[in-house]
């Protein structure tokens, strides 16, 4: 009985059952095989440029954990990517507003988007997150290549490109920028009452709304949050590349994904952890360099990075059963 | 509890209850009554209607006709959260817990202890896990090893333990348990038993499911026997017996009524 439960606070076995130990696990091992296989890869410029590339998708995929410890899922944020990317730079390159004003407008934007998809799927018809980020994924995609005639910007002003492409005491701006937004996910999930709501709701509904959480407001933010993300990985995006891409950022909500699910969350909902996608992130942006620096072809890593999915999420898997 | 001021004998009180799904008639016509700090049991076979009965009165079911009383006085009960604000909590039959949180913010679901900083809610941790470890304390459950252990690390007494708690630490006048021995042992089912007898104790007047008699027998007051979405039964437990009460569940002695 409750006589029993073990009173130190910390124990192995609660380390054990953690949900982050096998990616952890996977990155070290990850990074110690590639410093053996590659003189280039443990070096502090390649470590800087990996997180510089990871930043993106690993800002992507904060959103769509929110997304899935609710339950759901966001196919939308690809398309956010995009459409956020694209409304940033117009607004700067064709209607020479303000770059402050033209980043608020493009966070808007995926601000909306977010709060589009989770109206849909906490309305009383309660549509599929899964079809409801579809629906959105090809609606937002489209309005990106409409406004732009799906002809990318380009000649944006200097001054824009710090965002994805400049320093901060040398440390890359757009991997501050991931660290800032996962230290406040941190937090959010850990320490608030919102965070409590989406745990609640993501591991059971019923005994949320009984305990009189207001599940259609929770949803509405946490697919908000997921808007909001995507849309700043589009304005990094946009800022590091220079050019307003209406195809930016296809295949960006199967990462982000990916890098949820390596890093423990639970497809169902209800478990998820902020520094497990962080690392689940890092695997595959190592893994793609690492490979890159070995020669390896696109079409080997393909390969590879499934290989990698299915074989973390078997041993995480294995290790609770 | 039980002062001058209330104008009825019972608490809580429900006339004509009546609720369809589609051409189902869960419930026709209910009337009940919960007199102050008493357990009052409600059997039935499956399908009886009893789990209907008490959704209604948490907010979870909305009856198509009837009224409720609580002191006497009629109110409206449209959704959970109106419920609670009635000191009305419900335990229910898949245990309103949520696996992935520890026990101490499963407690405080929806209610949680907050501080306002710029702009958002955070968490009183400390204070959570201190008030929910004294409250447990107080009904019995007694040293609680980690108060931060999640609860799906828990055997289905303690998580049993820890929903009634739950519905106690809310509601401190009307609990309602659905099936709370459900699906425990025999050691489990006594432990949560021993608490619904502390909660009499401590002034909670308590409505129980259940289909084990010999649980009900040991525990309640008085027993409500549901049929078909019908009362075909109202004793004090000191009145009757198993046989009796066996006996009106399946309509043993109603066989008449049933050719109507």
């Amino acid at each position: 009985m409750l006589e029993k439960i073990n009173e130190r606070k910390f124990n192995f076995s609660s380390l054990r059952r953690s949900n982050i130990l096998t990616p952890s696990i996977a990155l070290i091992f990850l990074v110690v095989l590639l410093s053996f296989l590659s003189p280039h890869f443990l070096t502090v410029s390649n470590m800087l440029n990996v997180l510089r590339q990871v930043s993106i998708i690993a800002i992507v995929s904060v959103g769509m954990t929110y997304a899935i410890l609710t339950g759901g899922i966001d196919l939308s944020v690809g398309s956010v990517v995009a459409l956020s990317g694209v409304i940033t730079t117009m607004l700067l390159k064709n209607y020479s507003v303000n770059m402050y004003l033209s980043i608020l407008a493009g966070l808007t934007v995926g601000i909306l988007c977010g709060v589009a998809v989770g109206s849909m799927i906490s309305s009383k018809i309660k549509m599929p997150p899964f079809i409801a980020g579809l629906a959105m994924m090809a609606v937002v995609r489209g309005i990106a290549l409409i406004i732009t005639n799906g002809r990318p910007i380009y000649n944006l002003p200097e001054q824009f490109g710090f965002i994805g492409g400049g320093f901060l005491y040398r440390i890359p701006f757009p991997v501050i920028i991931m660290i800032v937004i996962y230290i406040i996910a941190f937090i959010n999930l850990r320490f608030t009452k919102m965070g409590v709501s989406f745990y609640a709701i993501g591991g059971n509904e019923e005994a949320a709304r009984v305990a009189g959480i207001n599940i259609r407001r929770s949803t509405v933010f946490a697919y908000t949050i997921s808007g909001l993300t995507a849309a700043v990985a589009g304005i990094v995006l946009a800022s590091r590349v220079m050019v307003g891409q209406p195809i930016a950022g296809y295949f960006y909500e199967l990462d982000a994904i990916a890098a949820s699910v390596i890093g423990g969350a639970r497809m169902g909902g209800g478990e998820a952890n902020i520094w497990g996608t962080l690392i689940g992130a890092l695997i595959m942006g190592i893994l793609k360099n690492g490979l890159n620096l070995l020669n390896v072809s696109t079409y080997y890593q393909q390969v590879a990075i499934g290989i990698v999915i299915a074989g973390t999420i078997s041993f995480n898997l294995l290790r609770k059963s | 509890m039980n002062d001058s001021k209330s104008k009825s004998e019972y608490i809580l009180e429900v006339r004509g209850i009546k609720k369809s799904f589609g051409g189902l008639r869960a419930l026709k016509s209910v009337d009940l009554g919960l007199k102050y700090n008493e357990v009052l049991a409600i059997v039935g076979d499956n399908g009886a209607g009893k789990s209907t009965l008490v959704k209604a009165f948490s907010g979870a079911v909305i009856p198509d006709e009837g009224k409720i009383y609580i002191d006497g006085e009629e109110v409206k009960i449209k959704n959970p959260q109106d419920a609670i604000k009635l000191g009305i909590q419900m335990s229910y039959q898949d245990l309103a817990l949520v696996d992935c949180l520890n026990i101490s913010t499963n407690l405080f679901m929806g209610r949680e202890i907050c501080y306002k900083f710029l702009g958002m809610n955070f968490l009183r941790l400390k204070k959570m896990s201190l008030e929910a470890k004294g409250h447990l304390e107080s009904l019995g459950i007694r040293t609680i090893g980690n108060i931060n252990e999640k609860v799906r690390n828990l055997s289905g007494g303690q998580r049993q333990v820890i929903a009634i708690s739950r519905s106690v630490f809310w509601g401190n006048k009307i609990i309602i348990l659905d099936e709370p021995t459900g699906a425990l042992g025999v050691r489990e089912s006594k432990k949560v038993l021993d608490l619904i007898k502390t909660l009499k104790s401590k002034n909670i007047s308590v409505i129980i499911i259940s289909h084990n008699l010999n649980h009900v027998f040991s525990i309640a007051d008085r027993i409500v026997v549901l049929r078909h979405g019908e009362k075909v039964g109202e004793k004090e437990i000191k009145d009757t017996d198993g046989d009796e009460v066996v006996k009106m569940i399946t309509g043993a002695e109603f066989a008449g009524k049933e050719l109507k």
